[in-house]
């Protein structure tokens, strides 16, 4: 029970992370209709400069606002000089700009920082494990990405709902011909949503660096989970990205803490073994394919 | 009329370029020139169903890489001699590997076509995606098979009366196939079946209210595209005398969409140019610097913001704009 | 070995080492490495190990001026191929090293040797080449894969553990890690595979603490691994359980970026910058005086490889007879960084492998220390079944 628990916990902190790629991720896609590849280079970026300034100040604290800062700016000079002459084309172009961009993306790291993973320091505070309930030892650490990524998850969902920016997303998402004929300044609102969506990368770039290796290519690793969150989430919702995210966080997780113990019930262990740890490794696919197939437009989609 | 000149030529190019490798002291032009020849028929397989039938299906390397290990997995059978499952023998015979390994891939792409077509757009994009990295685990976690390390195929397949250990003899067998296979290619996009497939791209619905079965025209598209891929798939295991599932990978993918899309999308020559643009630029630019990728990053984001319609379109433009 | 092959092979090097004196060109080493993607810092390293071998004696090796021609393989076996071909065919090369993983070497190492050159691998030593695969042209500098973790086994066993836990990735490397460390731990041990590319480990970790064994192995290369370490440490499991690990998991690169994640656990390898020789001494003195960043294996088998090079060349004056070459390349007769170093039947090498602890350096950060020998005079499971 309280290994249950424990891989809960594990599956709703990776979750979380992958609901902060995604979310601005799916924003791009839905209101922009841009596939950006690239986002998982933003990503990187955050990692790289976060650690970075966290290395030159001795402390972890400062990489935070470097982090957030240096990915936001990074997307908005990409927004402008690239993704703004994509919107009109089709997504087979998109694909391709934003696939030259992670190879452009990957080799600049490397001659900024070199080829080696760098260390990202991880605070005082958060070493050893807390007792959460009686038996139940989690690392802090990774409670703080659990909450960081509720507040900020709380944060869009008022962004969203109750401010004007947010509204005009919304109706972005739904009825872009329609905002754009009303006379919404459409290249700022694109410019802004696309901004935001880096310096969420960044964060979470940032945040995971203590946890993983902090190297060049960081980024394609999670993009093919973050692109499986936004398709089953339904493109372009936000909401549909937190539950997609937190559920394929957790179904992962425990299918592979559990999938190998389950089968070996059935078969030979080395059996049980290579076949669970396969069908784990397929299991975000997998899950994908089954909701597409119940429901094509995945769960929350964008104007019905 | 100019597109027969061109394909003279290009024709002539590649059944020439051994010769000409020779002359020049470049004989790693052959390898480059039998490289190209592959992918270009993988990018045109792709081509068949991205350019022509609208479907942008991101898990084309997976069939290319089920052509090869049709290969490997019949070539290490005939080695050990032992029957797969019991049942069938292994074999190195190029006539009996080819055919095997179209119908496998084109078995795999029915079942993935029959489920992935019931959806459009981004899903479409990524179901087949889901597909192809399942089947990319499932080949990493083949460990009787090589795993993650491939299998190496020390002999290429044998065909009758020819001898398939002199380099050049596997060059013009893979141009022979080629040519077959882009003959054949032509036939299909100018067909009835072509004309229909470009139609359900432009309007499905007005399609369908022809009375067109759209579905099962696209699902033939798919499973033809395939066993495409899957040819070359088997002419890339006998060329590089190895399979591993690197050759399945989303970015194999990826590179096989890049190529269509850098010659030209929707056009019979574009896959060839594509291929034969991107292989040529990795190859100088490897040659020339170790941050190559850096170079191809900035070379492909040029083409596809300054100019439309890939290779063939900036011909087009630069003749005049006559299309 | 005939003694008439070694006095023909003499005899033709005498012939042979007139040759460069009026040649005027340098003798090209093709090199084909891994220099871009994650793993880009393994290529870099074997290349700058060997080009420092190269200066150390003023552009050449064995007296005689070599050239290396590099070029990157972006782990692509296709790549790999056609980069050999076109060193191969066009450039004349007929000596090439440099392939850091096993499917690049398995595509393109039988075409190398097919065509009559000679493969000297500074990394990659997979089991398909070192057995029945095994060829005359080819010799593995660093080590058979295998090798690496039935040291870590070895460790384990000396060490006096009975149950081990032992993780890796569900790919072929993978499952050789665990069997090679099974083969000489001989106690018992409970397996979980992990996926390949894998970044989160939380549910291993909740795993590892419920089985609660008395060692761990783990086999994650590069950021995997990197990974692992830390999530091991903030899980709390650091210190508690011990753990050992092969070598590929605490070069020094990783070790850096794990920081003090890494002490306290028990490492292995064949090499280590502490080793008291003289040729590792002046290797060591050299590479940070020339590079700002750690020195690590990968570098100490690319310096290997010039120096079994040099020693090849300074007999045979040159590439042009790959007969007395090959002879010369198996005697192995220089001066490894590692100390003892001779080539086993299969042409891969025999040499001792040494525990090392992982312990705090002055800075804080951690370093290794060179322990006890574990195996001694150690080649590979394979060597039996190479018929040359």
């Amino acid at each position: 029970m309280i290994l249950f628990l424990e891989q809960l916990l594990n599956g709703l902190q990776y979750g979380v992370m992958l609901f902060l790629l995604a979310a601005g991720l799916t924003l791009i896609f839905g209101i922009m209709g841009v596939i950006n590849l690239a986002h998982g280079s933003l990503y990187m970026v955050g990692a790289f400069a976060g650690t970075w300034v966290a290395t030159q100040a001795d402390s972890f604290w400062p990489g935070i606002p470097a982090a957030l800062l240096i990915a936001g700016l990074v997307g908005l000079v990409v927004e402008a000089t690239v993704i703004r002459k994509l919107y009109a084309r089709d997504h087979l172009d998109q694909v391709l700009a934003t696939f030259a961009l992670i190879l452009i993306f990957n080799q600049l790291i490397v001659l900024i920082f070199g080829r080696q993973p760098i260390f990202t320091p991880l605070p005082e505070v958060f070493y050893g494990s807390i007792e959460i309930i009686p038996g139940l030892f989690y690392p802090p650490y990774r409670l703080m990405i659990i909450s960081v990524g509720l507040l900020v998850a709380v944060g869009l969902y008022f962004l969203i709902n109750r401010t004007r920016i947010g509204m005009l997303v919304r109706a972005g998402s739904t009825h872009r011909e329609m905002v754009r004929a009303l006379g919404v300044d459409v290249r700022l609102l694109y410019t802004v949503v696309f901004g935001l969506g880096a310096l969420l990368a960044g964060l979470a770039g940032y945040m995971t660096g203590p946890i993983l290796a902090v190297q060049v290519g960081m980024g394609e690793e999670i993009l093919l989970a973050t692109f499986v969150v936004v398709v089953i989430g339904g493109v372009g919702s936000i909401k549909g990205a937190f539950v997609a995210g937190i559920g394929l966080g957790v179904v992962d997780t425990m299918l592979r803490a559990f999938l190998p113990t389950i089968l070996r019930g059935f078969m030979a262990p080395s059996d049980a073994d290579a076949l669970g740890s396969s069908i784990s490794s397929m299991g975000i696919f997998l899950l994908m394919a089954i909701v597409l197939l119940i429901r094509p437009k995945g769960l929350f989609a964008a104007g019905g | 009329m100019r597109k027969l000149i061109l394909a003279v030529v290009l024709l002539a190019i590649f059944a020439l370029m051994p010769l000409a490798a020779d002359l020049l002291g470049q004989n790693a032009l052959q390898t480059l020139s039998a490289r190209i020849l592959i992918y270009a028929m993988a990018a045109a397989s792709l081509n068949l169903i991205l350019g022509y039938g609208g479907m942008v299906s991101f898990g084309h390397a997976a069939y290319f890489g089920v052509g090869a290990y049709v290969v490997g997995i019949l070539y290490s059978h005939w080695m050990s001699e032992v029957p797969i499952f019991g049942l069938f023998p292994g074999s190195n015979q190029l006539l009996i590997t080819l055919p095997a390994a179209m119908l496998l891939s084109g078995f795999a792409a029915l079942v993935i076509g029959a489920l992935s077509l019931r959806t459009g757009g981004i899903q479409f994009i990524m179901i087949t995606l889901a597909f192809a990295q399942m089947i990319f685990f499932l080949f990493v976690s083949l460990t009787a098979y090589g795993g993650e390390d491939g299998i190496i195929i020390r002999r290429s397949n044998e065909v009758p009366g020819l001898n398939m250990r002199d380099k050049t003899t596997v060059y013009y067998v893979i141009l022979v196939v080629a040519v077959l296979y882009f003959a054949w290619m032509w036939r299909v996009v100018n067909s009835s079946f072509g004309q229909v497939l470009k139609g359900i791209r432009q309007n499905e619905r007005r399609m369908e209210a022809m009375g067109i079965a759209t579905f099962r025209y696209k699902l033939y598209a798919f499973v033809l595209a395939g066993m495409g891929a899957g040819l070359a798939g088997a002419l890339m295991a006998n060329f590089l005398r190895f399979t591993s599932p690197d050759m399945m990978h989303w970015t194999k993918s990826g590179e096989l969409i890049i190529m269509v899309i850098l010659g030209g999308l929707g056009t019979f020559f574009g896959p060839i140019l594509g291929a034969a643009a991107f292989l040529i630029l990795e190859f100088y630019l490897a040659d020339w610097t170790e941050h190559w990728q850096l170079g191809l990053g900035i070379i492909l984001l040029f083409v596809v913001l300054f100019t439309k319609g890939g290779i063939l379109g900036m011909i087009d433009r630069l003749r005049g704009g006559r299309q | 070995m005939k003694l008439t092959s070694v006095m023909k092979a003499s005899v033709l090097a005498a012939f042979a080492s007139a040759a460069p004196a009026l040649a005027e060109d340098a003798v090209k080493i093709g090199v084909i490495t891994t220099l871009s993607g994650p793993a880009g810092y393994l290529g870099q390293d074997v290349r700058d190990g060997l080009q420092l071998a190269i200066d150390m004696e003023g552009g050449k090796l064995g007296g005689v001026p070599v050239e290396l021609v590099v070029e990157d393989d972006g782990l692509k076996p296709g790549n790999g191929r056609q980069i050999a071909d076109k060193f191969m065919n066009d450039e004349g090369m007929t000596l090439l090293t440099g392939i850091i993983f096993s499917n690049v070497a398995g595509a393109t190492v039988p075409e190398i040797v097919d065509n009559g050159a000679i493969y000297i691998s500074p990394n990659a030593g997979p089991s398909n080449l070192a057995g029945k695969g095994c060829h005359e042209n080819y010799f593995v500098v660093s080590w058979q894969n295998d090798a690496l973790h039935e040291a870590a086994g070895a460790a384990a066993k000396k060490l006096g553990y009975t149950n081990a836990m032992a993780l890796a990735p569900n790919y072929q490397a993978g499952k050789d890690a665990i069997e090679g460390f099974k083969r000489t731990f001989e106690g018992e041990v409970s397996e979980i595979y992990t996926q390949l590319g894998q970044t989160d480990y939380s549910a291993e970790m909740a795993q590892i603490r419920s089985v609660d064994p008395e060692v761990v192995f783990q086999f994650h290369p590069g950021g995997m691994g990197i990974a692992f370490l830390r999530q091991y440490q903030q899980a709390g499991l650091l210190g508690n359980i011990p753990m050992v690990l092969s070598e590929p998991s605490t070069d020094a690169v990783v070790l850096n970026a794990v920081g003090d994640a890494a002490i306290g656990i028990t490492a292995t390898a064949h090499w280590n910058y502490d080793f008291d020789n003289e040729s590792n001494k002046a290797f060591v003195a050299a590479w940070n005086e020339t590079y700002d960043r750690p020195i690590t294996y990968y570098a100490s088998q690319g310096y290997d490889t010039g120096l079994l090079i040099a020693s090849a060349l300074r007999e045979t004056g040159g590439v042009d007879d790959i007969d007395a070459l090959r002879e010369a390349i198996r005697k192995a007769d220089f001066d490894s960084v590692r100390g003892e170093f001779a080539f086993g039947p299969n042409q891969h090498p025999v040499h001792n492998w040494y525990q090392l602890d992982i312990v705090a350096g002055d800075d804080g950060k951690p370093v290794a220390v060179t322990k006890e020998v574990l195996l001694e005079n150690y080649g590979d499971a394979y060597a039996a079944q190479c018929e040359m």
